[in-house]
């Protein structure tokens, strides 16, 4: 275990150690197109012929930038620990079509063309700056050994080197103070070179925003459809299992009740309370489950699913749906949910005397819109049921609206897109 | 009478079998899926078949399509379909092909385990029942159609007619008499448009004008 006081100068000594190994290999990597535009430039300023040496040097551009890219790459993997994301090519099976299309987009690309301004013009200055931090590590090194080089050479030579005495301290001060500074100036550097490599080599800003962009939405996606799966499987538990068992428990409760006329009063009246309350048990949790995601959604659509929600209410209930066809089950199963709350925030709170439902295709935009001749003064922003409503309908990108002045009437509209 | 019974809740099924033989029915077999009963009712040629609409393997409306196979297949067995919802969807399947020996009720109406049987013996020997609350999907949302124009009473008549109860049966749960029921459902029949002729399948024609509108 390194003592705390130790711990810092170990740390800066290795991170100077991992600065100055990456800035040494990128010098090669970083010179490793010069020779083509310095081939390119004497062959031109020697015959006056520039188009062939153009053509080559291009040619080899195109083709070495890939590669000093990837080398680049595994560089500052490797040596820095930073990763210079390449943007996802697409996910093709391979065929020749494919394979053109994909060089054409890789040659038109903006990011290609940044790759060769990095490697052409902000390779060689990179390569320069490098070379310059490692020189003054040598330099600093021989000249903080200054006395050490001087005693090892023969005494009579150095007689002749006049002024010795007083110049070796400077040189061994000045070279203390550049492998002093050299650990900063290393780590600057390295730093300045991966930022460059990263905003140079990896996808731009709008490229890595459009790859953000497209996985939020893949993820969204992904979470609505499990809520969504997740709605049916407690709908399938409860059906198949809790619903059954509780019909059964009244069935049998009514065979005790139907086929034992002798049962003591104070017996029967005990199993006819049961037996109610077991109906009542059924009747709320068919209510519950019903608002889940009933099986005639899938099986029948909206429109079949609406007219059994909208029977159970207790109140008149005016239910217009104009489709042509099905829309996406994403779709339907948001306006199910949309119009089941809301009527049942109906039901709750508004103390109306009759609603009406319509849902109507307006182009690619199912239309949904519950009206009620309640009290209004709906505000969406103090309960949570019609908070929740906006939110399920924002999660398919629709647009949600409550007009609710005082003294009614409310509404409830959600604008849902649909297109395939 | 003979009966086969397809439900695949297991507990429920038990319930069934006893509330059936309570009946008078004599359960003949008890299946848990669509194939099992079509082969059961080829086997046995039951009178009654006693059918849950969701049943394995997908869980939607089964038994709404094994009924309509029987009855094609075997036009003289009565089906009772049982559900947890009922829909008026399924409902309008089932009666378009005939509407006699049908019932189609709510899974919690056996609770009450006599009014069920006597449905069950009523559709067993011709006659049709639908569970209120098919009904009332039905009356929902009929807006430019002749049904508009019955009065909230002659609703509530057409509804019990539906439900598949007699004209003794209806004056008795809305506390008439029997012949305003009877005037009630002239003025049903004249606003319906249902000549008087061929007066027997007046009553089930009324209930058909649900489902015809339902379907336009």
């Amino acid at each position: 275990m390194i003592r705390p006081g130790l711990r810092r100068p170990a740390l800066l000594a290795r991170r100077a150690r991992r600065d100055a190994g990456f800035l040494a290999t990128g010098v090669l990597p970083h010179l490793a197109l010069v020779p083509v535009w310095g081939w390119a430039a004497t062959f031109t300023a020697r015959t006056g012929h520039w188009k062939p040496a153009l053509q080559v040097a291009v040619l080899l551009i195109v083709l070495g930038t890939p590669l000093v890219t990837a080398v680049q790459r595994v560089r500052h993997r490797i040596l820095l620990g930073v990763d210079v994301v390449p943007s996802a090519p697409a996910a093709e099976p391979w065929s020749w079509a494919v394979a053109a299309r994909q060089a054409l987009r890789w040659l038109t690309s903006a990011q290609t063309w940044r790759q060769v301004g990095y490697h052409l013009l902000l390779g060689p200055l990179l390569a320069a700056a490098e070379l310059l931090v490692l020189a003054a590590a040598v330099a600093g090194l021989a000249g903080a050994t200054a006395y050490g080089w001087a005693w090892s050479v023969p005494a009579r030579d150095r007689r002749g080197w006049l002024g010795y005495a007083t110049q070796l301290p400077w040189y061994t001060l000045a070279g203390l103070l550049l492998l002093g500074a050299l650990p900063w100036v290393a780590g600057a550097t390295a730093r300045g070179e991966s930022r460059a490599a990263a905003a140079l080599l990896g996808p731009s800003r709008s490229q890595r925003l459009q790859q953000r962009v497209e996985h939020l939405a893949e993820s969204r996606t992904g979470l609505i459809e499990a809520v969504d799966a997740e709605r049916r499987r407690i709908e399938r538990d409860l059906h198949d299992g809790t619903q059954q068992r509780l019909v059964s428990l009244a069935v049998n409760l009514g065979l005790v009740l139907a086929t034992t006329p002798d049962l003591p009063a104070g017996a029967r009246a005990a199993v006819a309370e049961a037996h109610l309350e077991a109906k009542h048990a059924i009747a709320e949790l068919n209510d519950l489950v019903r608002g889940l995601h009933p099986a005639v959604l899938e099986d029948r659509g909206l429109d079949a699913a609406l007219s059994g929600l909208a029977a159970r209410l207790p109140l008149p209930v005016r239910l217009r749906v104009d489709l042509d066809e099905r829309v996406p089950p994403g779709v339907e199963s948001v306006a199910y949910f949309v119009i089941s709350e809301a009527l049942s925030n109906v039901i709750k709170h508004a103390g109306a005397t009759r609603t009406e439902v319509t849902v109507r295709q307006v182009g690619a935009v199912l239309r949904v819109n519950v009206t009620d001749d309640g009290l209004g003064g709906a505000d969406p922003s103090a309960g949570t049921g019609l908070g929740g409503l906006a939110k399920r309908v924002d999660a398919i990108d629709g647009s949600f609206h409550v007009s609710s002045p005082v003294g009614g009437p409310t509404t409830v509209t959600a604008e849902l897109p649909c297109a395939r | 009478m003979r009966a086969v019974i397809a439900e695949d809740s297991v507990l429920l099924r038990v319930g069934l079998v006893k509330v059936l033989e309570m009946g008078g029915f004599q359960v003949v077999a008890e299946v848990d899926d669509a194939p099992s009963l079509l082969a059961a009712v080829e086997q046995h040629r039951p009178e009654l078949a006693l059918v849950d609409v969701r049943m394995p393997p997908s869980f939607t409306d089964e038994g709404v399509r094994a009924a309509l196979e029987i009855r094609r297949r075997r036009p003289g067995t009565a089906v009772v379909l049982l559900s947890q919802y009922v829909e008026e969807r399924y409902a309008a399947d089932l009666l378009s092909a005939d509407t006699s020996g049908v019932g189609y009720l709510l899974k919690q109406r056996v609770a009450d385990v006599t009014e069920f049987v006597e449905t069950v013996r009523r559709v067993a020997g011709g006659g049709t029942a639908l569970d209120p609350q098919v009904v009332a999907q039905l009356l929902l949302r009929r807006s430019n159609d002749p049904l508009e124009r019955l009065t909230p009473r002659e609703r509530d008549v057409l509804a019990l007619m539906a439900e598949g109860h007699s004209n003794t049966g209806i004056a008795e749960t809305l506390t008439i008499s029997e012949s305003a029921v009877a005037k009630h459902i002239n003025n049903i029949f004249a606003k319906l448009d249902l000549p008087a002729a061929d007066s027997g399948h007046r009553r089930v024609l009324a209930v058909l004008r649900f489902l015809g509108t339902s379907r336009s």
